[in-house]
Order: C-alpha cells, then structure tokens, then sequence
C-alpha cells in the first residue's frame, strides 16, 4: 500500500478512536456528575429520596453516642441546614471547616451517607486560638 | 533576621530579571560574557534562596514567632523533626521551597551544560530564570515568609496533626523536585525550538533530569498515597483527589516522554510529539503547583484557598501553552521524522501506542479533575465527580498499560517475524494462562471480577516477560564470560543500566497493579459499635474489642482500643488504634475543655500488614460526648477558683495557681481514666484488604528501577554507546 495512504488510515483511526474516548468521557462526566448544592439551594430544591452533596461551612456540633448533629452554612447567605451524620468524621472536622457531605432528606432533617463526609484541611490550624493565646 | 530574608528575596528578583536580560542579549549579540553571566546569575539565586530557606528554617527551630507563618504553624511543644518540616506545610514557606530547588536543580543543569548545546542554552537560561522570577515575584508580592508581627504571640497554633506524619519530612519536597525539574527539559526543549537546533542532543543533556524528576515524582506519589493510608478521612491510599492527581498527570506525560524519546534517539522519529510531550510535561508541573496552592477545586488535600494566586498562575500556564503551541507550529517543518514506521507490529508501535494510552489516561484525569468548573461555565452548577466515573476509563487503560510494559521489553524493533513471536512470546503467555485457570480454580468468586482477573493475568504476563529477558541476558553474558550467575546479572544490569533499570521499572508496575487491583476489587469493609468484650466478623475474621486504653499527657490526651483479631479460633493478630486530643490555647474552651474540646485531634490506625492482607482498623474520633458533663462541671468549678484566685494578694496568686494546676491535671487524668474504668460503646471502621503490600514493594522496585536507570554508566560503556549512537546516526545519514 502507498505510505501516505497508509499514513493517513493510521490518522483516521487514531483521530476515530480519540473522538469516541472523548464523547465517551464527556458524556459519563456530565451524566454521572452530581451537583454540590448550598444549604439555601438544599432548602429549596430538597425531594425526599434523592441524594445530594452539600458544601458549606460547619456552624455547629453535637454528638449523640456515635450520630454526630451537625449544621452546614451557606457561605454566601444566613441559611444552615440540620445533618444527621454515623460514620467516621474526619479528623479535621470542626465548627468553621469547609466540608462536603452526601446527604437524603428524611424528615426535617438531612442524613448523612456514612463515610461521604470530608473536610478540608485549612493551612492554618487552630489560626483562632493562636491569635487568642 | 526577618528584613535580610526580605532583602535576599528582592534581591533574588532582581537578579534573575538581570539574567533574563543578560542571556538574551548575549544569545542576540553571540557574546559567550552574557551567556556566562546569566549563567553566573542563576548560581546567585541558589545561593540567595539557600539562605534565605535556611533563615526561615532556623526560624522555625528555635520558635521564633515573631514570624506569622511559625506562629501559625508551629508551636514551642512541636517535636525537632516536625518543626523544620513545618516549613512547606505553610503556603509561603512552599512557594520558598519551590523557588530554591527550582534554582537549585536549574544551576546544576547549567552547570552540566556549559560546554554543550550553545545555542539552546542561553535561552533556556532565560526561561529558566523566568520561572525564578515568577516564583520569587510571588513570595514577595501575595506569600511573603518574612512577615512579622510587632507583638509576637508567646506560643504558637502548632503543626496541623495531619500533617505529624514521618513522611511529612519527604513527601512534599520530593513532589517538588519532582515539579521543579521537570521545567528543565521544557526549557531546554523550548530554547531548541526557538534556536532550530532540533537534534536529540536537547534531550540527551535533559533525559537525566526528566528521568530524575519522573523518579522524585513517582517517589513523591507513592509516600503521598502511603500518608494517605496511614490517615483517617483522606480516602484510603488513593481518592483520585484534584491534589493526588495534580502530582500524578506530569508524571504519566513524563513516562510517555521516557519511553518516546528512545524512538527519536534510535530511528529519529516522533520528533513533533516528543517535544510536545515534553512542553505539556513541564507545563503540567505548574499546573499541579497551581492546584495544591490555590486551591481553586475543592480538595481534602488542599492545604490553602488563595484566590490571589490564581491570576498570576492563569497568566503564566498561559503564557506556556501559548508559546510552546506557536514555537511548534512555527518548526513543524524541522520537526519531520526521519524514517517511518515499518510495521505496527514493531516494538515502535508498541511505544506508540503506550503513549497514546499514557496521553489519554492524562486526558481523562485532566478532564475529570476540572470537571467541577467545566461543569460551573457549561451549566452554571458546580458537579462533584467520585471515584466511580474515574474507574470505567482508567481500569481499561491501566489494563492496556500493564499489557504493553511486559510486550514492549519482548517485541523486536522495527518488524516483528513469526520466530521473534514464537521465541519471545511463548513462555509469558504461557505464564498468564497457567495464572488464569490457576485463579479461576483456587479462587472462588474470582470470575466476578473480570477486571481484577484480567490485571492478574497481564501482570503475569509481564513480570514473566521481564524475568525471561533478565534470564537470557544472564545465560548469554555468563556464556561469553564464564562468570557465576549473580556476578552476571549484576554485570548485565552494571553494564546496561537504562535497558535493564527500565525493565526493573515495568516489573515494579505489574507488582504495584497487582495490588491495586487485589485491593480495590476484594476489599470488606464494616462500621461496628462496640462495647470492650464485645465481637464483630468481617471476611472471615473474628475481631474483639479486648479493653480501651486512656494516656493523659501534657502534649495529648490519648483514648485508644485494643482489638484482638482471630480466624478459625488462632489468634491472627493484636490491633491498637487511637485518636489523640490535642490541647488548644484558647482560653474561651475552658480551664479542662480546651484539652478535650480543642478540634484538633489526630486518629492513629491500628494495622496489621501482611503478604495477603492487611487489617486495617480506626476508632471514630467523636467519642468524647459521655464525658462533657464531668468537662463542663470541670470548667465551671475551675473558673470560680481561678476568679477566687485573682482576688488574693498577688503575693500569694502563683502559689495558689500552682495548686490549682497540679488540681486541674488530677482531675483531667480521672476523667480521662473514665475511659478505662466507665466504658461507653465506641465505633471502629474496619477494613480487610487483600494484597495493598503488593503495591508498596512495587512502588519500591519501581524506585530501585528508577535509579538503576538514573545511575551514570561507567566510562568504557558511555564510550560505546555515544559510538553505537554515532554508527546508527552516520547509517541513517547515509540511507
């Protein structure tokens, strides 16, 4: 076969291959991606039975035995949402952290996938206390 | 100390902007003074950042904190080991480290490169100090490590207690080396582009610096997910997390590029996309740098949000794929191959296609890890991506990879023949599927894993590929030199460092895959509450929850379990996991809360590694709650003494507060004894894993590949090799 010929199948094929990876990866990324909601959003939007990751900052805590209470704040707006969290809680996990956490409504209140809950990790640790030591 | 480590960063700045201008008009007038100068101006640097890395890290160790970024990050009570490596865990004390090993590496490859590629140098010189500036600029713009405070607090907040991890002291700075070398072989890549001078000579004098920074890199990975292991909340050894990624995508590029440029330096081939690996390698380095400091994806491993960065970094990634696409385009010319492809069936298009899958595999990561702000711009919604959309694509890719790593060795360069095949192929293929009806008998539930089987079986295939090669080249050398069979592998590996490093190097991959896959597809996991005497199983093992343990001190306050595991009625095993409470300075938490209250706490896992499995066990952190009311009595009888306390004569207040303290650390120690004496359920994650070992020893051969391969060639050898180099570039000439 002619080598430019050949050249230019082996191009078609790759260039047909790396489209198909893309279609592919694009379309599973926007199916599968779920949406990180705020409080204020979780409020409005809330339907029982369908699952949601809501980011914010933690206002306060509040254990029972192993279910940790906890409150997610919009970091925009004055709204917080009540969640019922049994799993491992991060080490970092504290009133004011950025956390991320799958929860269900149930009631009038959130729960929490066990081991969904994640916080990030601040550069400063304990920066309040040091100012107020 | 503080005023001369801001003057050596201004300095710095200054000097490298005097470099750029000295390389670049010595490259334009061709005056060898300038170029040596330049030159000259990044060995200043070195020394400059040497320096001023050294005053903050005497800084640190004798807690001075005057300085914010010890104040904020260190403490009088945080250990040696951990004080000095507090220094990166900051953001400022980071773009510092980053500033003086990218000087230190950029001196050392200028200075390896004084006599050779002229006229590339200078302008690598330039970028290289570009980056100097760009990072200096930083540090003196939006991080400056040298601010002080006028009323310096008398202790310090103290070294995050995720961070009190040994390899705290070695992650981080190998991630960097790892980031920093890589913009090496970009520079010397891009001042070839611009200069024309397109030969491999460009990656001959960078190869070593783009196989140390993929070694330091790869190294860099390895301890991160091994912190990641040994750490609660940060998602196992791997979470494909924006910062894990960030460090594993140059990496991949880097290891397409050391694979790739052996076409160009054997047939002169691929030119096009080795140098745009490489630009994409170097510019991914920055990227990854972007991504942990400025936290611009939401990441458990970030350590910092700093919107102030993101601009300056915009602008120079884009300055680098800008320049780097035009410079191409501009020498696509000079770029053409020298010979062809003969065959896809050739141990070239075997490379090929292994970098194809190493760029896609890069595409996807890249993709899926700024699929949250694609997803913003697209739809105006930010969408969390997991591990599960990761996996349809990066198994099968990873499957092809570990297929080709043990093909790669065995296929034969330019066309392969029926004989090379029937030689070559027979006993790994043989291997894999004694391996596959070994599994499908031995192992029950196997064949519902077909991905796991699958890795199983091209990882045998492969580890036997490799082991043939080594054997032959063993039986050959000992039947030309008679030697003992140890003596000749070490002879053949001595003497054929890259050959067989890298050989090392894909064995180490089908080790580490094996446990990837082992651990992934047949791990049990289960919450348990327990009571002390209290059981739970889990694959077959039977952990009891044997007696908790409570260690007040000063620096900790420590609840721990002991557990012990048995299989079968033997006892297997005997597990101790802990979380430790670190005390905080802030007073508003109460006299006895603030050692109990403080948030800060770091869970210490209980595990038993093994060959097969490891059990891995943790104790949830928030297990305090059935002491709060003894805390809060405690805090409230404590504060009316100490009020009690202020109204004496101040003659008689330290005697008094002495008292009160020795008081206060009683009642803690009781309390904390609580624990032991009162048991309350407490809650464990448990975790049964097959063969995560495996990954560690092959991330450790991996490394041992990696420095055969980086290891210089004895002398005689080099010789050789520069004149078979030579030969088979007069024999392409004249063809």
């Amino acid at each position: 076969m002619d080598p430019s010929r050949k050249r230019r199948i082996r191009l078609t094929v790759a260039l047909t291959a790396a489209l198909l990876l893309a279609s592919a990866l694009i379309y599973t990324s926007f199916s599968a991606g779920e949406d990180v909601v705020t409080a204020s959003q979780l409020i409005k939007q809330a339907k029982p039975g369908r699952t949601y990751i809501l980011g914010g900052t933690v206002v306060s805590e509040q254990h029972q035995g192993s279910l940790l209470m906890f409150r997610v704040r919009d970091p925009k707006l004055d709204e917080s949402v009540p969640i019922q969290y049994r799993g491992l809680v991060p080490d970092p996990f504290a009133i004011g952290r950025g956390v991320l956490v799958t929860v269900q409504e149930q009631g009038a209140s959130f729960v929490g996938q066990p081991g969904s809950l994640t916080t990030k990790c601040p550069s400063k640790f304990q920066d309040a206390n040091a100012k107020a030591a | 100390m503080a005023t001369v480590g801001r003057a050596l960063l201004i300095l710095g700045l200054v000097v490298a902007v005097y470099g750029i201008f000295a390389a670049l008009y010595g490259a334009r007038t061709g005056q060898r003074a300038w170029i040596d100068s330049s030159r000259r101006a990044m060995y200043a640097i070195a020394g400059l950042m040497t320096f001023a890395f050294l005053i903050i890290e005497v800084a640190f160790l004798r807690s001075d904190f005057s300085y914010n970024i010890v104040a904020g990050a260190s403490s009088t009570t945080t250990p040696t080991f951990y004080k000095a490596a507090a220094v990166w865990s900051t953001q400022q004390g980071s773009l510092l480290l980053w500033v003086f090993l990218l000087s230190l590496w950029s001196s050392l490859a200028l200075f390896l490169t004084r006599r050779r590629v002229r006229e590339i140098v200078p302008y690598a010189t330039a970028i290289l100090l570009g980056f100097c500036s760009f990072f200096i600029g930083l540090t003196i713009l939006f991080a400056n490590p040298f601010s002080t405070s006028r009323n310096p607090p008398a202790e310090g907040a103290g070294l995050d207690p995720l961070l009190r991890h040994t390899t705290m002291m070695i992650h981080p700075p190998m991630v960097y080396t790892g980031y920093t070398m890589l913009t090496i072989p970009f520079a010397f890549a891009l001042g070839a582009l611009i200069t024309g001078r397109l030969s491999a000579e460009w990656i001959q004098v960078t190869r070593r610096f783009a196989l140390a920074a993929w070694l330091c890199l790869g190294i860099g990975v390895l301890l991160g997910a091994r912190w990641s292991y040994t750490e609660l909340g940060w998602g196992g050894y791997w979470a494909w997390d924006p910062v894990e990624n960030a460090a594993l995508m140059p990496w991949l590029l880097s290891t397409a590029f050391l694979h790739s440029i052996m076409i160009q330096e054997k047939r002169g081939m691929l030119k096009v996309w080795n140098v745009s690996l490489i630009l994409a390698t170097g510019t991914m380095a920055i990227i990854g740098t972007f991504l942990v400091r400025s936290g611009i994806l939401s990441s458990i491993h970030a350590f910092v949000s700093d919107p102030t960065l993101n601009i300056s970094f915009v602008v120079l990634i884009t300055l680098m794929v800008v320049s780097s696409v035009t410079m191409v385009i501009r020498r696509r010319a000079e770029l053409r191959s020298e010979s062809q492809l003969d065959s896809l069936f050739s141990r070239e298009a075997v490379f090929m296609l292994q970098n194809l899958v190493l760029v896609a595999l890069t595409a996807v990561i890249f993709w899926l890890t700024f699929f949250p702000l694609i997803s913003e711009a697209v739809t105006g919604t930010e969408q969390s991506i997991g591990p599960p959309t990761f996996r349809p694509f990066v198994v099968p890719l990873a499957l092809i990879l570990v297929l080709l790593s043990g093909v790669g060795p065995i296929i034969a360069w330019r066309r392969v023949t029926v004989a090379n095949l029937r030689r070559n192929f027979t006993f790994p293929v043989v291997v894999a599927l004694v391996t596959l009806v070994v599994l499908l008998v031995a192992a029950s539930g196997v064949e519902a894993h077909l991905f796991a089987l699958l890795m199983f079986c091209f990882a045998a295939f492969a580890l036997a590929a490799v082991a043939q090669e080594f054997w032959r080249g063993v039986r050959a050398r000992r039947a030309m030199t008679h030697e003992a069979a140890p003596m000749a592998l070490f002879s053949l590996v001595r003497r054929n460092r890259r050959r067989y490093g890298g050989y090392t190097v894909h064995a180490g991959l089908a080790v580490l895959l094996i446990g990837v896959a082992g651990s992934s597809s047949f791990q049990h996991q289960r919450y348990a509450t327990l009571k002390p005497g209290q059981s739970v199983r889990i694959d077959g093992y039977n952990i009891r929850y044997a007696k908790p343990t409570a260690t007040p001190s000063a620096q900790e306050i420590s609840f721990g379990a002991v557990l012990n595991v048995s299989k079968g009625g033997h006892h297997v095993t005997t597990l101790h996991t802990s979380y430790g409470i670190f005390p905080s300075q802030d007073p508003s938490l109460g006299v006895v809360g603030r050692f109990f209250n403080s948030g800060s706490v770091e869970s210490r896992i209980g595990l038993d590694a093994g060959a097969t499995h490891d059990i891995w066990t943790v104790v949830n952190a928030a297990n305090v709650p059935p002491l709060q009311g003894y805390i809060t009595k405690g805090d409230q009888k404590f504060a009316g003494l100490l009020a009690s306390i202020s109204k004496l004569p101040a003659a008689a207040q330290p005697r008094a507060l002495n008292t009160l303290f020795a008081l206060r650390d009683q009642f803690i120690t009781e309390l904390t004894h609580r624990f032991v004496t009162h048991p309350w359920p407490v809650q464990f994650l448990l975790i049964v894993s097959p063969l995560v070992s495996w990954l560690w020893f092959g991330g450790i051969i991996i490394a041992f590949g990696g420095l055969i391969a980086l290891w210089p060639i004895p002398v005689l050898a080099r010789r050789r090799v520069r004149s078979a180099a030579y030969a088979a570039r007069l024999a392409r000439e004249l063809a």
